[in-house]
Parts: C-alpha cells; sequence; structure tokens
C-alpha cells in the first residue's frame, strides 16, 4: 500500500507542456513547462503583465493555449490532454478535482445567497440531496477555515474581506479537490488578515495534501506557502527553482531586482 | 362589412407554421425552452401573449376553447382572451372543464382531471427556472445542456435555512422526463402532481421570452425536493366555503375590514358543478343555506 503510494505520488499531477498564448501581435505567455506533483505548491511570481494570469487561466482549462498541451492525471489514474475532454468532463473536473481561488471573492462566490449554500453549491452539484448533510458539512468547513459557525445563514456580502476569502476556501475544498489554483488570493487584505489567510492555507495545504498553483506578485506569500517558485517575465519563465533557492540567491538579474525590492523587515 | 378582417385565428399561416414547428420541437424534448419569433399582440406583455400565440397555432374550428386566470372563468383576462378568439377564429367556448378541448390557463391547473383529447396551453411570464440564481442567459443555456443543476437546489436549501422548510409556494421548480429542469410558470405547487403522468398535452408559451416548452402527455414531472425535506403540496386548510370542497385549491377572499374572510375554491367551474350537484359549503349562497339549515335541522 505504502509502495502503491509512492508509486502515485511520483507521478505528475498536472503537466505544462511548451504553452503558448498569443492574442495578436502579443505574446502573453511564451513556451512554458513544467510538471506538478500530488502536494506541491508551485508560485507563480512576476510584476504585471507578465503573463502569470494567462498561464493560470491556460492551466485551469479556461482559456486554450494557442500552442502547448495541458494535460492532468485523472482520479482514475489516467492522464489526460485537457483539450480532448468535453466541456462537461471539464467542468465536471472544474467543480470536484479542482478549485480556483479568485483574487476578488466576489467573483468566486454567490454574493446573494448564504454562506451555507454557497459552499453546500458543489456538493448539490454532484447530486447530494440531504438538506442535514449539507449543512452539517459546510458547517465543518466553515469552522474549519475560522468562520464562526453562527454566520452560516448570513450572505457573503455582509462579510468582512478577510472572511470572504476564506469562505471561497471553503467552498473551493469542500469536494476535497487535488489541485487548487489560486489567483493572487491575499491581494486586497490588509497585513494582519493576509498573515492569518496565509497561515491557514499553509496547514489546509498541508493537511489535504493539496497540489496549489498560486500566482502572486507577493514576495512573501511565495516564501510562505510555496514549495517551488518559477518567475515569469515578458511572458517566459526566466527562473525556476526551489523556493529558498531562488528568493536567497537568485541568478537572474529580474529575480534580484524583485527580491532586492522588499522592503528589509 | 362583415368579411373576416383577420385570417383564422388572428395569426397569419406563416406564423402558425413557425410556432407549430416549435410546438413539435418542444414535444420532441420535454421540457426543453424551445426559440421562436413571438409576434406582437394586440394585448400588453403580461397579459398572456405566449399563451395566446400557442392557443392561435392550435386551434381549429372544431375546437371548444376554456380560458382560465388564476382557475377563474370570469376575470378581465378570461374574458377578454375568450372573447378574443370567438372572434377572430368564431370557435366555440365554454367554462366547463370537461367540454374543452383546448385550455389556455394561468397560473393554475383545473381540479377537474383532464383527458387525451385536451390540450392545456399556459401564459409564462418567466420561462428560465435558473434566471434568478443565474443572471447570465448564455450560462444558463449551457447549464441546461450540461443538467447542471446543483445551483437549484441552491434556492431550495436557502429556503430552508431561512424559513425551516422550503418556502416556495408558485413556480416550484421540476424535473420533467430525468432531464431538463422546468418552471412550471406561476402556479402554485398544489397544482405540480397534476403535471406528472398527465393524459393531456401540456404547451407553454412565454411571448416576451420568446420560448416555447412542453411536457408530452403521460411524462415524468418530479418536484425538486431534498431527502429529508420532501416536496409537499401546499393547501389552505379549510373547506371552501361555498362548496365544502376539501380538496381543492383556495383563494382567501377578505370579505370586511374587521379581519373577515373566507376561503373559497380558485377553481370556478369546479366549485360551480359541485354546487349544483348539492354540495354546499359554510357560506353558500341562499337556496343552498337553506338546504344546509334543513339537512342541520331535520
Amino acid at each position: 500500500m505504502a509502495d502503491q503510494n509512492w508509486v502515485e505520488n511520483d507521478e505528475p499531477l498536472l503537466v505544462a507542456r511548451s504553452l503558448s498564448k498569443s492574442f495578436g501581435r502579443i505574446n502573453a505567455c511564451r513556451d512554458v513547462s513544467f510538471s506538478l506533483y500530488p502536494g506541491e505548491v508551485l508560485a507563480i511570481v512576476g510584476e504585471s503583465g507578465s503573463g502569470k494570469s494567462t498561464l493560470l487561466q491556460m492551466l485551469s482549462g479556461q482559456l486554450a493555449p494557442s500552442a502547448g498541451h495541458v494535460s492532468y492525471r485523472m482520479r482514475d489514474g489516467v492522464t489526460r490532454d485537457l483539450a480532448t475532454l468535453g466541456e462537461a468532463e471539464r467542468r465536471f473536473l472544474f467543480r470536484t478535482d479542482w478549485g480556483f481561488v479568485h483574487q476578488d471573492p466576489a467573483q468566486g462566490l454567490r454574493m446573494a445567497v448564504s454562506a451555507g449554500a454557497n459552499v453546500g453549491e458543489r456538493l448539490m452539484a454532484v447530486g447530494w440531496n440531504h438538506y442535514g448533510r449539507i449543512r452539517e458539512t459546510a458547517s465543518d468547513w466553515l469552522t474549519r477555515v475560522e468562520i464562526d459557525v453562527a454566520r452560516i445563514d448570513d450572505a457573503p456580502r455582509t462579510y468582512s474581506g478577510g472572511m470572504r476569502q476564506r469562505l471561497q476556501i471553503a467552498r473551493n475544498l469542500v469536494t476535497e479537490p487535488r489541485l487548487v489554483f489560486m489567483d493572487e488570493p491575499t491581494g486586497g487584505l490588509d497585513v494582519s488578515v493576509q498573515a492569518r489567510l496565509l497561515d491557514l492555507l499553509r496547514s489546509l495545504v498541508a493537511e489535504l495534501n493539496l497540489a496549489v498553483v498560486i500566482v502572486t506578485h507577493d514576495l512573501a506569500v511565495a516564501r510562505l506557502l510555496s514549495h517551488r517558485v518559477m518567475v515569469m517575465k515578458g511572458g517566459r519563465v526566466i527562473e525556476t527553482g526551489l523556493t529558498d533557492q531562488v528568493l536567497d540567491d537568485p541568478r537572474e538579474p529580474y529575480t534580484q531586482l524583485l527580491v532586492s525590492s522588499i522592503l528589509p523587515p | 362589412m362583415n368579411a373576416p378582417a383577420y385570417n383564422f385565428a388572428y395569426l397569419d399561416e406563416q406564423t402558425k407554421r413557425m410556432i407549430r414547428r416549435a410546438i413539435l420541437k418542444a414535444i420532441a424534448i420535454p421540457g426543453y425552452q424551445v426559440p421562436f419569433a413571438s409576434r406582437e399582440m394586440p394585448m400588453p406583455y403580461g397579459w398572456g401573449t405566449g399563451g395566446v400565440q400557442v392557443t392561435a397555432a392550435i386551434l381549429g374550428p372544431q375546437d371548444v376553447l376554456k380560458v382560465i386566470d388564476q382557475g377563474s372563468d370570469d376575470t378581465t383576462n378570461a374574458i377578454s382572451i375568450r372573447k378574443f378568439f370567438a372572434k377572430t377564429a368564431g370557435v366555440a367556448t365554454t367554462t366547463a372543464t370537461d367540454e374543452a378541448t383546448v385550455i389556455q390557463t394561468r397560473h393554475r391547473i383545473p381540479e377537474t382531471a383532464l383527458n387525451e383529447n385536451q390540450v392545456l396551453v399556459y401564459q409564462v411570464p418567466i420561462p428560465e427556472p435558473l434566471r434568478f440564481l443565474e443572471p447570465r442567459e448564455t450560462e444558463t443555456r449551457r447549464m441546461h445542456a450540461l443538467a447542471e443543476y446543483g445551483l437549484m437546489h441552491v434556492k431550495l436549501y436557502e429556503d430552508i435555512a431561512r424559513f425551516g422548510h422550503i418556502a416556495t409556494a408558485y413556480a416550484y421548480p421540476v424535473k420533467v422526463n430525468a432531464r431538463y429542469v422546468m418552471d412550471p410558470s406561476p402556479t402554485p405547487k398544489f397544482d405540480n402532481p397534476k403535471m406528472d403522468n398527465c393524459p393531456a398535452l401540456q404547451l407553454f408559451g412565454a411571448g416576451r421570452e420568446k420560448r416555447i416548452y412542453a411536457i408530452p402527455p403521460y411524462t415524468q414531472v418530479v418536484s425538486l425536493d431534498f431527502e429529508d425535506h420532501p416536496f409537499e403540496p401546499y393547501r389552505f386548510n379549510a373547506p371552501c366555503a361555498l362548496c365544502g370542497a376539501e380538496n381543492s385549491y383556495l383563494d382567501e377572499i377578505v370579505t370586511d375590514d374587521k379581519g373577515g374572510r373566507m376561503f373559497v375554491c380558485s377553481d370556478t367551474d369546479y366549485c360551480e358543478g359541485r354546487q349544483a350537484a348539492g354540495h354546499h359549503g359554510s357560506l353558500s349562497a341562499a337556496p343552498y343555506r337553506e338546504k344546509a339549515q334543513e339537512a342541520s335541522n331535520g
């Protein structure tokens, strides 16, 4: 059994092969390749316009690449090219085995329905049909993301920014996905709330053995959460490696600039 | 002077062909909303322009038409639509459910069981059951196409979370033929069970939204619910004050400004039929009241 786990973890979960995307004459993303293994957290860092978000959209199947392939190892162990999946399959994958945490929680949540229903929606989408059990699972997840269960029937528009972001995370994790995409999950939050959120994310990632692709311009987030870092500039990956290696000993001039632009504590 | 100024049943033949094609497609895919080129009708949107177009398209000279509005044959809307077709198609009209071959309805299904020779035409204001949950029409169409109906349960979940039970009382979502989720137009959920396995053909026309959908005869129609909060039809717990019916859908009528009210059948034809057959309730008109007193004295 241990052996089999080892074999499973030895195969990549998500593989990107020479991904490129151009919008007319603009090459938003050029020749990006990498493999992501189960339980691994990969941070994509770079300044605005460096192609991070385009890359994330291609990886999550929301945008078709101009060239290259993304393949994903499904729960049945078969690795499949995302481009060959039907729309129904892709959407099913998106709401069961994947999660997507948006920078703006309003994009990832239904702001007008209660927190409980927000968390329960994915369960109902995969056929849960027992109100009591849905609610129980939703309360359980609210507790795990440190939201007071008494607020389960309040709509997220009555929540603070940090709570909304935590609710969005609960909503994504309720179906126990294996891979979560995050687009600047701490953007727009104040520092103490950011710290709590990062702490929470770190423990959840470890607990659930999640693989995460996190896009951020905040190197502190990359340092705290990720195992590996990819630095992007002008649509290309210019440096990649273990997080502490890249951040402590940057090789490329641009990475050196990024690292040195953080104010010393 | 008396030469007919209109084509039979108001609409021109090409328009009726177009609507019939949409109806055939709707029957072939139960519960699926078929777009059609809805015409302007000589009545405002919201007064049944969709239902009127469907009725016009299926009406033949031999048909007998009944029109009800909230179950009643004698409200403005029902009378004017009935007159409209009496004038433009010259068809016979009736208020008796069992004599009619085409019944156009707004917000009710008659209490009398329908038969195979009848067509029930619903006037639909909003055909999209997911409308207020997902504002993008492109997205709701995709959700229908992929049968992603988790969101519909979100609405029911919200009801239970807020009120402790499923508080949706009308336009209660149903699943047709185990495939499409459909809005049964704003009929009370009391009427939902009547749609299931109904011998009559049921057609739904939404004029402003330009959609037609259908439930063919003997099709399975299931009201959505949760295992631990099953679907329950709702009815005021009272007999009809005029005919004493215990199993019909009731309207609440305020009778004075001191809190007085009475409950009467919303289906006027059903109520009148029962009264004529000798049934009576607590507030029946004089001849019945006398009978009621005789009965209690004797």
